[in-house]
């Protein structure tokens, strides 16, 4: 199919940008990647009005460290992230998360911020987020600058905290140091496509004993799910592949996830004891 | 009847001066107003690749970028692939050779999505071009002389 008429605005600057949205807030969309936004359009799911194109605004992409943190600027492609010469336990967490996004030719359109504002549970960026308790800059006119911890930011399916008249400029995610590691297990019918199930992992060791343990999960709810039980389970306890088992076997107790086309709620949970073990195996290497 | 606007594309070389409205998809530009129908439309809705093209030298999908967001960028399309009448392109003659196409429908989105990858990166080897290549659906061949055809490609073009 083909999208509705819309009006097209393409900005040169942030400012302007965020004084053409202030306009027509509720009928008027932010165009970053398009490789979610206009699919919708193509089969009319989404008809904005107005479509506010972010792509020619300068400073909107590349990462950055920033002290203990590394921030994501929200246009940076996904294929920049997988070419990321970062060598840190983020930077190797980074590269495989957008391995695992569509294809190549999203990957070069395709965006992290994109990601982020439209709040696909399955979506590596929101896991991502979710897992390291990512803050996200949001700006407009009326009310400037807003931080919000992912803990806050993702609502449920295609809703986050964000209001229509806010505009997503940066992502701080905390600089994990070497006693950090990181993984990603997921499973699709096919290669790039959204995963039904997805697992991440952030675990730091230190003398075999875990310090601090992360996990985060996509497919079994609404928005990226941590699973307390599993971090329960993991945090002072000697590292070994039990305790990869056991935390997996908590975290299926404790998820609710639906069922739908692609896979019921047991499957899923059975994806979860699977694929937790392999993405922490990635965690600690 | 919504407002059309002037928009000047860049395709293989050649200005092209349109007006359009801003919903217009890149492909549908490319095939309606510019006249070239090598550019394949099959889910609009980037799952099968037909659509693929190169802007500024990447592989996009072109029914997910519309028209007026490609205004000072540089188009290449199956079109300007090869380099004049006489010559294929390595990939396309890889294709040709290999059998690396049946019906041929798919075939414009997979040469243009294999020449991105290998002007960029003419060493691709088989594992990253089996990645590569599963961004495109193709119904008749079962891949197998896709992927022999682009990694004959490969060697000629690194070679
Ligand atoms: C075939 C295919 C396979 C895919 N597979 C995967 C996959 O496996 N995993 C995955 O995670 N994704 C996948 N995607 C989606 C892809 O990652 C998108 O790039 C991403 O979901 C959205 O980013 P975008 O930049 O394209 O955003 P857009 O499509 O431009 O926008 C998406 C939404 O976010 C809003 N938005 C975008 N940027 C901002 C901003 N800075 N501030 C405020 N609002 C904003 C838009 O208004 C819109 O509502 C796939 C897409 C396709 C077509
Ligand atoms: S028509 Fe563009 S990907 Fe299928
Ligand atoms: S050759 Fe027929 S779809 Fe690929």
């Amino acid at each position: 199919m083909k999208p509705a008429n819309f009006e097209y605005v393409r900005p040169a600057s942030l400012e302007e940008a965020l004084v053409e949205l202030a306009k027509d807030p509720d009928e008027s969309k932010v165009l970053a990647g398009g490789q979610s936004l206009v699919p919708m359009m193509n089969f009319r799911l989404a008809r904005p009005e107005r479509l506010i194109d972010i792509n020619r605004i300068p400073l909107l992409e590349g990462v950055e460290s920033v002290g203990d943190r590394v921030v994501i600027r929200a246009r940076t492609r996904h294929l920049a992230l997988q070419n990321l010469s970062m060598s840190t336990p983020l930077g190797s967490l980074l590269r495989t998360g957008a391995a695992h996004v569509g294809h190549l030719p999203i990957r070069t359109r395709g965006t992290f911020g994109g990601s982020i504002a439209h709040c696909d549970a399955a979506s590596e960026w929101c896991l991502v987020a979710g897992l390291l308790d990512a803050e996200m800059t949001v700006r407009s006119q009326a009310r400037g600058t807003r931080t919000i911890p992912a803990s806050d930011f993702f609502w449920s399916i295609f809703t986050t905290a964000m209001e229509p008249d806010e505009i997503l400029t940066e992502v701080s995610l905390p600089a994990l140091d070497d006693s950090y590691r990181t993984g990603i297990a997921e499973f699709a019918r096919r290669a790039g496509d959204f995963a039904i199930v997805a697992a991440t992992g952030a675990v730091q060791v230190v003398d075999g004993v875990v310090r601090d343990a992360r996990v985060c999960l996509g497919g079994v709810s609404e928005v990226p799910f941590r699973s307390a039980a599993a971090e329960q389970v993991l945090l002072g306890q000697e590292w070994s592949p039990r305790l990869l088992r056991d935390a997996a076997e908590a975290a299926a107790d404790e998820v609710d996830p639906p069922s739908d086309s692609h896979g019921d709620g047991e499957y899923r949970r059975d994806l979860v004891r699977a694929l937790l073990p392999r993405a922490l195996a990635g965690a600690v290497r | 009847m919504s407002q059309t606007v002037p928009v000047r594309l860049y395709v293989n070389g050649d200005r092209h001066d349109i007006d359009i409205e801003p919903r217009r998809t890149l492909a549908d530009a490319l095939r309606d107003d510019c006249g070239l129908t090598g550019t394949h439309l099959g889910c609009e809705h980037g799952v099968c690749g037909a659509c693929t093209i190169l802007v500024d030298g990447k592989p996009v999908r072109a029914c997910l970028m519309f028209a007026v967001q490609a205004e000072g960028t540089s188009i290449r399309t199956v079109e300007g692939l090869a380099p004049d009448d006489q010559q294929l392109h390595p990939v396309q003659r890889a294709f040709w050779e290999k059998h690396g196409l049946q019906c041929g429908f798919c075939t414009p989105g997979f040469l243009m999505l294999v020449a991105g990858q290998l002007e960029e990166k003419p060493e691709t080897d088989e594992e990253e071009m089996r990645d590569v290549l599963s961004s495109n659906l193709c119904r008749c061949t079962g891949y197998q002389n896709i992927l022999k055809a682009s990694m004959a490609a490969a060697e000629e073009m690194s070679g």
